[in-house]
């Protein structure tokens, strides 16, 4: 897999960092068939900022545990940086998204009493990273997103955009191919938000971080390149947001289709 | 996944939860402490019998007069019906019984025992020149009598540590005279300490002098009186012929018909020792085996507070597969924090287990014992709990849906 990586960091915007072809997802609980994914075909490449919007039960949230290896796949292929993950073992997707995957989600989801610090390191204690080194790079991480004074503090010691920043340093400590992000500001106030989104947006400009976000909120969804809506579980609108795009115009479809994608 | 994360990761997870960690591991921590100190306690006990049998002296087999079992070392019968052995018995035993090393009569008496303004009640053994090696004792001052001391019924007394200290109370008694039922006897020697017995008698309150001495100025009785006959057989194996040809020949010495019973009851006490031993030994298993119980039922409480742990830890485990935690790193972590809770646990119960052990034969008077088969035995058995019982929750851990378990309130 390493080389895999290699090969595609090289070829840069050749080939998509997520590539997704005719992705059907059915859930079965009993008698009962959920058609979750119908068919959703879908690339993403490097350095792509990409909001993911959607009603409730459009099936976004399902795209993003297949996108972040949470899930497997029903039909179809996905293709995550160059390596075929839709056949994988539960190990192997383990891996995968220890490797490749950078998770933020709407409850910050770090381990309680556990340092700052030693939550940004986690990731890479998995990856089996020697403790110099990943104390090293959880340390860059953190003063990367602001909060380096604040490695000791635990999870409760901290506001909630400090929280927020801390697991956005944990996601891309590891140096992921992707940051998955699930609702990010849910959680946060307003000014708090924006901050947060500033700071996404930086990552991807001045790093070329390739996000995927999944947000209801159009004002949060401004902050990223490209608009993808979910709608009855297959993609109704992707589209790219331009300068002239406010709150109002993200937030329903368009009618028709009067933007060039460039 | 490095292994020795996994190790801090655990020991992080029991430092979160200090109070419940320390509840759960009291559990084992009573287990392992009972079965030490159960098995440690049983084992001093049987310790204490093989001492006691070391103590009778080596292959020894005691005829007492008069049918049925005489366990009793006090003399009880003097004078009494049962009264059956004669000095011809001890020389023919000497003479014909092939399998015998050394033969001594004992003729027992009481008496108080005066020196100066000190008196002591106490209980004298009256027996020929090999008594010492037949009983494996040992004389720490002066010397034992001789078979001179014998054949003239010399008035010479060898005394036992506790006698001598009562009534010498730290001045040497050697060389002394003491009287007793108001005859002199001159003191020619003092025994080695032996202690208290399991039962808790002080072996060494008594006073040996030849028997002959015994017979003429002790006892009133016109007939020289034997109450016991000891006797060493020649090896360990040799104990059940010795019995088996005295029995044969006092039989025919006493005229007993064939159908009749015994005149005499000759103890091989060796058997006797290992019958007592047999005792013990079965105590202690079953002390064993309850206290074993205890640490069953405190596994079974690491268990449950396992299984308590992973539902509380759902979300965080959870979080943990998200961010790229295989199945495997769970369980071993889960694993990890049972075990190391166990050995702990297990540790602290080996020290509680030596103190109580130490405390309970210090309180007893018992000699300390502390076993240390049991105490590894218990530790190691500490850790199986931790991986027998850390499994099922560990595992259970390991097979959550990472999406169910993030998605878990």
């Amino acid at each position: 897999m390493p080389e895999a990586r290699a090969t595609d960091s090289s070829a840069s915007h050749g080939a998509p960092v997520i590539q997704l072809r005719g992705v059907h997802k059915i859930y079965r609980t009993g008698e009962i068939e959920v058609h979750a994914l119908r068919g959703v075909t879908l690339e993403v490449h490097r350095g792509e900022f990409v909001a993911v919007m959607g009603p409730s039960g459009s099936g976004k949230s399902t795209m993003m545990n297949i996108i972040g290896c949470l899930d497997r796949l029903s039909s179809g292929t996905y293709v995550l940086d160059g390596v075929d993950v839709s056949t994988m073992s539960k190990n192997e997707l383990a891996d995968t998204r220890n490797q490749k995957i950078g998770f933020v989600f709407q409850a910050f989801n770090l381990i309680p009493r556990t340092s700052a610090l030693a939550n940004v390191e986690l990731p890479m204690v998995y990856a089996g990273v020697s403790p110099g080194e990943r104390r090293e790079r959880a340390r860059q991480a953190l003063e990367g997103v602001g909060l380096g004074e604040k490695e000791a503090s635990f999870p409760n010691q901290l506001s909630g955009g400090q929280q927020q920043r801390v697991a956005l340093a944990r996601a891309i400590a590891s140096n992921p191919a992707i940051i998955l992000a699930d609702e990010p500001t849910g959680a946060l106030d307003s000014k708090t938000a924006e901050e947060i989104m500033r700071m996404f947006q930086e990552l991807n400009r001045e790093r070329g971080i390739t996000i995927v976000l999944v947000t209801h909120e159009a004002d949060v969804a401004l902050h990223a390149k490209r608009l993808v809506r979910f709608k009855d579980g297959h993609i109704q609108e992707d589209r790219a947001i331009l300068p002239q795009d406010d709150i109002l115009t993200l937030l329903h479809p368009l009618e028709e289709t009067s933007y060039e994608i460039p | 996944m490095r292994f020795l994360d996994i190790q801090k990761m655990a020991v992080h997870a029991l430092g979160k939860n200090k109070i419940q960690t320390a509840l759960t591991m009291l559990g084992i921590v009573i287990g392992v402490s009972a079965v030490i100190a159960m098995v440690s306690l049983g084992q001093g006990a049987q310790k204490l019998v093989q001492d006691q049998v070391a103590g009778m002296g080596q292959n020894v087999l005691q005829i007492q007069g008069g049918g049925g079992w005489n366990t009793g070392g006090g003399g009880a019968r003097q004078g009494g019906d049962q009264q059956s052995l004669t000095e011809g018995d001890v020389e023919s035993i000497k003479r014909e019984v092939p399998t015998i090393k050394l033969v001594t009569p004992i003729a027992q008496a009481q008496g108080q025992f005066v020196f100066g303004n000190q008196n002591w009640q106490s209980r004298v053994e009256g027996s020929n020149e090999h008594y010492l090696e037949i009983r494996g004792l040992k004389v720490d001052q002066g010397d034992f009598f001789t078979e001179s001391d014998v054949r003239t019924a010399n008035r010479v007394v060898v005394l036992g540590k506790t006698v001598a200290d009562n009534l010498f109370q730290g001045s040497d008694p050697v060389g002394q005279t003491i009287r007793i039922r108001n005859l002199p006897y001159r003191i020619i020697g003092v025994l080695a300490a032996k202690g208290q017995s399991a039962t808790g008698q002080d072996q060494d309150d008594f006073a040996i002098m030849p028997y002959t001495t015994v017979q003429k100025k002790m006892t009133n009785s016109a007939v020289p009186r034997i109450n016991r006959i000891t006797v060493s057989a020649i090896g360990p194996a040799a104990t059940g012929a010795a019995k088996d040809q005295i029995t044969e020949l006092l039989r025919e010495r006493h005229s007993i018909r064939q159908g009749q019973p015994d005149d005499f009851r000759v103890n091989n006490l060796t058997e006797v020792a290992e019958a007592a031993e047999s005792t013990t030994r079965i105590m202690t298993l079953l002390l064993g085996s309850i206290a074993a119980v205890s640490l069953l039922v405190g596994g079974i409480g690491i268990m449950n507070i396992m299984l308590v742990s992973v539902t509380e830890r759902t979300r965080e485990i959870g979080i943990r597969m998200a961010i790229g935690s295989r199945g495997s790193y769970i369980r071993m972590q889960f694993l990890a924090e049972s075990v190391i809770l166990c050995m702990l646990g297990g540790f602290i119960g080996v020290l509680v287990g030596i103190g109580l052990s130490l405390t309970i034969a210090s309180v007893m008077g018992w000699p300390s014992f502390v076993s240390p088969q049991a105490a590894s035995i218990a530790f190691a058995f500490s850790a199986a709990t931790g991986i027998f019982f850390g499994y099922y929750p560990a595992h259970k851990a390991a097979s959550l849906d990472p999406i169910e378990a993030l998605r878990y309130e």
